[in-house]
């Protein structure tokens, strides 16, 4: 059987600055597969790629056996990958309900006519979409839903941003979710509480699940794999034991002698 | 700093930075030619003209403004008074002293040339008609008038509300003069205007002394209730909101249809104009407001949709003339602005911001040109237009193109369906999809939003919107010059949205109404005729005024203000306790050991 998501041999340049190289990676449905590696390897270069936003110079990606490449990214998420970004990016303005509405686009299709004339279809999808949307909120427990619902974003703290924007994620109803740093800026608490909800993204929603951290006892507790990279290469990839212990990731972490550097 | 209310402390050099900026702006003023343009309005007739109104607020407005303090909490600042008022009277002095120094310089030089006002006719006005006035007089009214806006700084809030809304109400009255007369024969109240208005236009004296006091009265005594009712409509949430509004929306729509069956022509063609350019401005409003697309080319939409009428109903279309009626031809005109607006749509949208907005009114030129140009004038006619259109024959009833009354009805309909439309769409797929690409175009595109595609409806839907004014207008005036599609229209209807409220619908309204109603587009004039040319640059400083004071519009939509004042909103949570702080759960025993 094939991989749902299979890279091959992906090589992204910015400018002479080789961000990926030579890069093999591959996801099977219902793994949770961590991506590590020091600032500036090539972490989120490497989910732009995957999701349109930036055009690879070689390799192919490919999902449930189709190349994306040269796909727009809106129709990338429609074919069912989805993301969040390290530097939490909502719609800040609109409300959190919105939020989670807006990201089902691409699996509604009414239109100005359904609007103007608000035909039957036009109000059951929207409802739909709204109950939908409350229903994927309500995952976070309380906080997101309630009053909070006709909120702006920006109105969020922090850590309640990073979990709307997985929500957003969660509402483009993927196959597979792609979580940049998603407890960055947590304190432990709720580091360990998002943790337990990325494990039941998958018992739950059924999402595969790619995730750049860089807390290892998040790694250390979700990951079935994790793939370590460094200045665009991977340099180790096995289960958490194995890839802890190797000496090229103690080195990439904690610098190589000097000499060797040039 | 602490004073004794004996000594006087002044703050020289605030008193000459406002002064000098004041006698620059009269000079401004003077030598774009205001006064003389606005003399023959006459507001209180015949002591004052509009034309000195133009000059007379400028003291007031800089002494009021260098009168007032900057307080500081927890600094203690001395009583207003005595100083306060120095302070006013000089800047005022300083102010018209620039004045006087501009009569000095127009009795003995010469530079006619490049200034066309520096002319006799300013110099008569500046001495008020007397022959050999003393110049200096002018620093002496600067100072009276610096006195006034002083004083207005020192008096309390409710009596300066009191004073302004007098003022303000005088000014409007007299403002509204030919629509007050012209309506006043419908509701038979000709002995009020009679009683209230000089033969000659403008004010009588006591009348417009009688109306001050009271309205100040009122205002003094409602205690700026009216604002606290305004303020309250703004808090209301959800459901109330919407429900208020539909009544205040249906209060308007009522008034719109039952109004005009008392006006004379002369507002109903006022009305129909404001009109034409709200229709303009609620799809324009559509594009920019809700999608976030800067199109400076609006006015092609209008020109395509009153050629496509002009060509299909006119009788002596040069080329092709099949003579349809109104309504029929309706449907190609929302064909071709549809088309069109896909065909203008599909090069520009992929591009962001500003070069959007230069090819959009690239686009909007060409159109035009290509009406003019003698490649197509057999087709269109070229500079000479299409002419004989005929009125709009709906069936039950005929309009022809000079009755306004009726063609404003035509317009309220089309009004009423675009607020629909915006409305509907607002709340629809479409709409949340224009706001997140408003907001962040790259994730909008990563959440699975075809952004080119929704922001083509956007263009589609605004073209459509505007094509129907183009074909109103094309019935009302009877003919199509391609002269009539300038620039300026698109420009104009932009100053519209802007003025009154990006996004927001009732802001779109007020917008027209002040701006087209009052001053008058770029060709058609409003109740303010005296304006002519200067029309556009009241635009222009309204414009700058309304960008750095208010720039969320004069009826903000409640998104927009929200956008733009992001801290205030989270302080108020924060002071009703709503507000979202992220958990600080002490880390357990078991968790910390992990
Ligand atoms: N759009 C871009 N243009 C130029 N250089 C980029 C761009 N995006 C990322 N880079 C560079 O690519 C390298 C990898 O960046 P990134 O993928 O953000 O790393 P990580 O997420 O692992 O910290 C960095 O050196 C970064 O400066
Ligand atoms: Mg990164």
């Amino acid at each position: 059987m094939s991989h749902l998501l299979e890279i091959k041999d992906l090589q992204v340049t910015f400018g002479g600055l080789d961000a990926l190289s030579g890069l093999n990676f591959h996801v099977d449905e219902g793994e949770i597969v961590s991506v590590i590696g020091p600032n500036g390897a090539g972490k989120t270069t490497f989910f732009n790629t995957i999701t349109g936003l930036v055009e690879p110079t070689g390799g192919d990606i490919l999902f449930e056996g189709n190349s994306v490449l040269g796909l727009e990214p809106n129709e990338v998420t429609s074919l069912g990958i989805a993301r969040t970004f390290q530097n939490v990016r909502l719609f800040p303005n609109m409300t959190i309900l919105e939020n989670v509405m807006v990201a089902q686009h691409c699996r509604t299709s009414q239109n100005v006519f359904g609007a103007l004339f608000q035909t039957k279809a036009f109000k059951k999808e929207e409802e739909e979409i709204r109950q939908r949307g409350e229903e994927i909120l309500s995952f976070f427990g309380s906080r997101l839903v309630g009053y909070r619902l006709d909120q702006a974003a920006f109105m969020l703290s922090y850590a309640n941003r990073r979990r709307l924007e997985i929500a957003r994620a969660m509402a483009t109803q993927p196959r597979l979710m792609l979580l940049d740093e998603p407890v960055a800026g947590m304190n432990p608490s709720e580091t360990a509480e998002l943790t337990e909800l990325i494990g039941r993204l998958r018992s739950e929603w059924g999402f595969t699940i790619v995730i750049i951290e860089h807390d290892m006892a998040v790694v250390k507790n979700v990951s079935d794999r994790v793939v370590v990279l460094d200045h665009g290469v991977p340099i180790a990839s096995g289960s958490y034991e194995e890839v802890s212990t190797d000496p090229d990731v103690i080195e990439a972490y904690l610098g190589r002698p000097v000499e060797s550097r040039s | 700093m602490t004073t004794l209310p004996s000594t006087l402390i002044l703050d020289w050099k605030r008193i000459f930075k406002w002064g000098s900026i004041c006698a620059a702006a009269l000079l401004f003023v003077s030598l774009v030619g205001m006064p003389i343009k606005l003399d023959p309005k006459s507001i209180i007739s015949p002591l004052l003209s509009l034309g000195y109104v133009s000059l007379f607020w400028l003291p007031l407005i800089f002494g009021y403004v260098a009168s007032s303090r900057v307080v500081l909490e927890g600094v203690e600042t001395s009583k207003p008074g005595l100083s306060d008022l120095l302070t006013g009277v000089l800047t005022g002095a300083i102010g018209g002293a620039g004045l006087t120094l501009l009569m000095l310089g127009i009795e003995n030089f010469d530079i006619r040339d490049p200034l066309i006002n520096w002319s006799p006719q300013l110099l008569e006005v500046l001495a008020f008609g007397a022959r050999d006035l003393n110049s200096a007089v002018w620093i002496g009214i600067g100072g009276a008038l610096g006195l006034v806006g002083a004083a207005l700084n020192v008096i309390p809030e409710s009596l300066r509300r009191g004073v302004s809304y007098g003022f303000f109400t005088v000014l409007a009255v007299a403002i509204f003069e030919p629509a007050l007369d012209d309506m006043s024969e419908g509701f038979r109240l000709e002995w009020l205007v009679e009683l209230i208005f000089q033969k000659r236009g403008g004010l009588k004296l006591w009348p417009a002394i009688i109306l001050a006091s009271l309205i100040g009265l009122i205002s003094v005594v409602s205690k700026g209730k009216v604002k606290k009712a305004v303020a309250q409509y703004r808090k209301q949430e959800g459901s109330q909101k919407k429900q208020t509004s539909v009544v205040l929306f249906g209060i308007v729509a009522a008034l719109g249809v039952v109004l005009p069956i008392f006006m004379g022509t002369y507002v109903n063609s006022l009305l129909a104009n404001v009109g034409i350019f709200l229709l303009l401005a609620l799809g324009l409003n559509i594009v920019v407001g809700l999608a976030g697309i800067l199109d400076l080319g609006y006015v092609a939409f209008f020109a395509v949709g009153a050629y496509t009428t002009a060509v299909l109903t006119s009788e002596i279309s040069p080329f092709f003339a099949p003579g349809l009626t109104w309504v029929l031809s309706l449907v190609f005109v929302v064909l071709l602005a549809a088309l069109t607006g896909l065909i203008i749509g599909a090069p520009v949208i992929r591009m962001r911001g500003d070069y959007l907005a230069i090819v959009t009114l690239g686009f909007g030129e060409i159109i035009r040109l290509l009406f003019l140009s003698d490649f197509l004038k057999p087709y269109f006619g070229g500079a000479q237009g299409i002419l004989g259109i005929p009125g709009i024959d709906l069936g039950f009833v005929y309009i022809s193109g000079t009755d306004t009354r009726g063609i404003f009805y035509l317009v309220l309909f089309f009004c009423g369906l675009a607020v629909y439309v915006s409305w509907r769409l607002q709340a629809s797929r479409l709409g949340r999809s224009w706001m997140a690409i408003r907001e962040d175009e790259q994730v909008a595109e990563a959440m699975g939003i075809n952004t080119v595609n929704s922001k083509l409806m956007a263009f589609v839907v605004g073209a459509v919107l505007a094509s129907f004014a183009g074909a109103i207008m094309a019935a009302r005036v009877g003919s199509v010059f391609p002269n009539s599609f300038m620039i300026l229209i698109s420009i104009v209807i932009l100053v519209v949205v802007i003025v009154g409220g990006m996004g927001s619908i009732p802001g779109v309204f007020v917008g027209a109404f002040v701006l087209i109603g009052i001053l008058g587009g770029p060709k058609q004039p409003g109740l303010l005729q005296e304006f002519g040319s200067l029309k556009l640059l009241v635009y222009g400083m309204l414009l700058v005024y309304m960008m750095l004071q208010r720039p969320e519009g004069l009826v903000p939509s409640a998104r927009r203000t929200q956008e733009l004042h992001q801290e205030e909103f989270l302080q108020d949570s924060w002071l009703k306790g709503t507000d979202d702080e992220d958990e600080e759960q002490p880390i357990e025993g078991e968790e910390a050991q992990i």
